[in-house]
């Protein structure tokens, strides 16, 4: 039923840049652009451009942080000042200390850091031009920069926002299509998943959504994520072979 | 500098080299590694510049906002420099308040830029003694392979060379998505560059790798730009415990002008 609702919608329905509802804006990445880093990788959708660094396995400190068990991950996200129209003050703000710890869970269920006892994982993640859908196109640079790394990882993550138009689905939304306000108005659902199973790693939305959409969502964020999964996987291939 | 991660061996093997005008990557003692510059790195903002010497990359961007002049200044617009020296960038850099080379890098730049007098100040009021604009600069280095001081003034000058002042609505607001066809207001043949040069024993270098600046004991930054035909020393600043000699000091006034010049006429397109 959903299905068809949405069809009969996307019949009608144009988006400002001309792509389909399901459809992503055009990838880009690069492996290896902060040669300091122990592993690092950019990841933009259209004209959003995020780049993430890998430091560790590396000493903890403060000591009492550490854990005997395991490593553990921190990550770091933020937006650069003129990253956005109203230059944000640097540093950090309660929006990206929330982004950076849910970030971090996203990314966290891959690892494993269990060889790597009383150190730390730190993934850096900034964004140079924002155009929505940041903490996604950050949470795929960082799972890329994380192989680059050799962290040991069971699978990569990839992660897509999936928004709605007052009824409309639409994937990927830029900025403009985030600020829409008619109908029931814009819905942004950020998705972050295992790249080959079923499980989500992140779920963040607001706006207004009905339960049964939530899972249209998930099944669109599904797809996509398989074509980032791909993307990733071939430029991370591609930088092993240079 | 004086840090704790270079060797004992590789600080006296480099002062041996220096001195026998040699360095690891081949390079003369005053000759810099190789620069590009990437224009409008980010659409959001008014300018921006991606700055890379070597390994060494920055970026750079100014963004226009309105605010209020300062009592002292009431018909001039107010320039903001500041920067974060982001843990992406080194594993030297955490997170946290900054510390003195967090704090001096933005200071150098903003002294470099605003002594030369390349932004014409006056002509960013909206409304005298109520409304000016405020032209921030922002510096963030993506990699520190070293030299970020002069990397990062480099970065200021193109994207203020490149930079719009956005639109204004009818209420005075600004417009952020309109494109603007108006550029910043500058004088056009001031260009402000800095040179830091180091200092390890006698030999005095340019442009050195991270490795290369925590062997030097010292450094000295010099803003330059041309004004009235003339070439002039903007701002000045030593660092480090070890002091320049005057014929040091004087070698470096030899030297400044022919890499100033040098420097313009390779960027050129940019400026």
């Amino acid at each position: 039923m959903v299905q068809q609702e949405l069809d009969n919608m996307a019949k009608e329905h144009k988006r400002p840049d001309g792509r389909k509802n399901a459809e992503m804006r055009k990838m880009s990445a690069k492996v290896g652009v902060i040669p300091n880093a122990d592993g690092s990788a950019m990841f933009s959708f259209g004209d959003t451009v995020a780049i993430a660094a890998v430091y560790g396995p590396r000493q903890l400190h403060p000591q009492h942080m550490q854990n005997p068990a395991t490593g553990i991950l921190r990550v770091n996200y933020d937006l650069l000042s003129f990253s956005v129209s109203d230059r944000k003050k640097p540093g950090h703000s309660r929006r990206s200390q929330e982004i950076s710890k849910v970030t971090e869970q996203a990314l966290l269920p891959v690892l494993d850091l269990k060889e790597f006892k009383n150190t730390v994982v730190d993934v850096q993640i900034y964004i140079l031009q924002a155009d929505s859908g940041t903490r996604t196109a950050g949470i795929n640079a960082a799972s890329m920069a994380l192989a680059d790394a050799g962290i040991p990882m069971r699978d990569l993550v990839c992660s897509v926002a999936v928004g709605k138009q007052d009824k409309e689905l639409i994937v990927d939304l830029t900025k403009e299509e985030e600020d829409f306000e008619e109908g029931e108005g814009a819905t942004d659902f950020a998705v972050a998943k295992v790249a080959n199973s079923d499980e989500y790693t992140l779920l963040q939305l607001d706006g207004k959504i009905q339960p049964e959409v939530v899972k249209e969502v998930l099944k669109l964020a599904n797809d996509s994520c398989k074509e980032i999964y791909e993307f990733q996987k071939k430029t991370l291939k591609e930088s092993i072979e240079k | 500098m004086s840090s704790m991660t270079t060797s004992k061996l590789t600080i006296e093997t480099l002062k041996k080299m220096f001195s026998e005008n040699k360095r690891f990557d081949g390079r003369k003692l005053l000759e810099h590694r190789d620069i590009s510059v990437k224009l409008d790195i980010s659409n959001k903002a008014e300018g921006s510049a991606g700055i890379k010497i070597g390994k060494t990359e920055v970026v750079v961007g100014v963004k226009l906002s309105i605010g209020e002049p300062y009592p002292d200044s009431p018909d001039k617009g107010n320039l903001t420099v500041s920067a974060d020296l982001l843990p992406l960038a080194s594993p030297r850099f955490e997170m946290g308040p900054p510390d003195f080379p967090g704090i001096e890098l933005p200071r150098l730049v903003d002294r470099a830029i605003r002594e030369s007098h390349m932004i014409d100040l006056e002509k960013l009021v909206i409304k005298k003694g109520e409304k000016v604009w405020t032209v921030y600069i922002d510096i963030y280095p993506i990699n520190d392979d070293g030299n970020l001081i002069d990397a990062a003034t480099l970065g200021a000058l193109i994207a203020l060379k490149n930079a719009m002042v956005p639109e204004l609505d009818k209420d005075d607001k600004i417009d952020y998505e309109k494109k603007s066809t108006k550029k910043l207001p500058l004088h056009k043949d001031i260009a402000p560059i800095s040179f830091s040069f180091f200092k390890l024993g006698n030999s005095i270098i340019l442009d050195p790798t991270r490795e290369e600046e925590e062997a030097c004991e010292a450094r000295i930054t010099f803003g330059i730009s041309m004004w009235k035909d003339q070439y002039m020393i903007n701002s000045c600043q030593k660092n480090g415990e070890i002091p320049f000699t005057e014929a040091e000091i004087s070698k470096i006034m030899d030297t400044i002008s022919k890499k100033f010049e040098d420097f313009n006429e390779k960027l050129k397109k940019f400026l």
